[in-house]
């Protein structure tokens, strides 16, 4: 009887929703918000090919500085909550294939993670990606190996750096007189080269290796409070 | 992608909604990639069906010998 309502719940949600769908054309050109930051002499102001990087780091980048908050918020109470551990498990053991290509994976997981925020403003990717597939490979060599204690103090220190060089470079754009945030305090380069478009490769490195720390530190919370019989 | 909803929704294990909640996850990323956003698409796979749902299972596994530690005591 309560599966029942349930259904009846989504049904009438989906059919409230179902106007808009249906009434969905899809748009033949840009729309207008979009048409104001897709404008050719924004490329040369820029001078980044991977235009939603160039959003997100120079032209909204107090919005990216109050998504680093948040999860710098979440990873110091997840800290702060989950304390109980050490206590020692009693595991079966991994496989050894299992573990054989753990070790083989993990160095390749963390190079492309590194090659995705490094290349943000080239392709798609960025520091948020980048973050999150190194903390995928964090993960690999934890549940290959689950005995394995993280060096905390490298990871909260890689952390705390690399927010407050984000926050430096950010306050940087202010101080010296271009907007909060802009990339050209450094010298924008050739259009698509590795070493151009200002400051955004630096900033999204800091919050690529942000974000990856982060995330890392939380999934090792998790796993150390983890006891069994 | 409505079947994998419907398995996350219905089925009796926790275990295979947990598993199906992060194939809707890639199932979403793939979606998004049709949509020209792969960026999104990226940060969707990465974070949703791998991080969230390994996350999922530290917690079961904790709320599952939590469970037994009471009725091994009561």
């Amino acid at each position: 009887m309560n599966k029942l309502f349930i259904l009846i719940i989504i049904v009438a949600l989906g059919s409230m929703l179902y106007p808009l769908v249906s009434s969905f054309d899809g748009n033949s050109e840009l729309s207008s918000l979009a048409q104001f930051y897709a404008q050719p002499d924004n490329i040369s102001k820029v001078n980044s090919p991977n235009l939603v990087t160039a959003i997100v780091v120079t032209y909204r980048g107090l919005d990216t500085m109050g998504e680093v908050t948040i999860l710098f918020l979440t990873a110091a109470i997840i800290a702060f909550f989950l304390k109980k551990g050490g206590t020692t498990r009693t595991l079966r053991l991994n496989s050894e294939i299992f573990k054989t290509s753990a070790k083989l994976l993990v160095p390749i997981i963390v190079m492309l993670g590194v090659y995705i925020f490094i290349n943000g403003h080239l392709s798609p990717g960025g520091g948020f990606q980048g973050g999150a597939v190194i903390a995928s490979a964090v993960i690999l060599m934890l549940l290959a190996s689950p005995n394995t204690k993280l060096k905390h103090n490298f990871f909260e220190a890689l952390e705390s750096t690399s927010g407050l060089v984000f926050v430096g470079l950010a306050a940087l754009g202010a101080l010296l007189g271009l907007g909060y945030l802009d990339n050209a305090i450094l010298p924008l380069g050739e259009f698509g080269k590795l070493f151009s478009a200002g400051a955004i490769p630096v900033i999204y490195s800091f919050v690529g290796l942000k974000v990856g720390a982060e995330l890392s530190n939380i999934l090792n919370k998790f796993q150390s409070v983890q006891s069994d019989k | 992608m409505l079947a994998m909803a419907f398995i996350a929704i219905y089925h009796k294990k926790l275990i295979v909604a947990v598993i199906a909640t992060g194939a809707l996850g890639l199932f979403a990323s793939i979606l998004y990639l049709l949509l020209a956003a792969p960026d999104v698409a990226m940060t969707e796979a990465a974070i949703g069906s791998g991080l969230t749902t390994i996350i999922f299972f530290y917690v079961l596994n904790r709320i599952r010998t939590d469970a037994k530690e009471e009725e091994n005591e009561a």
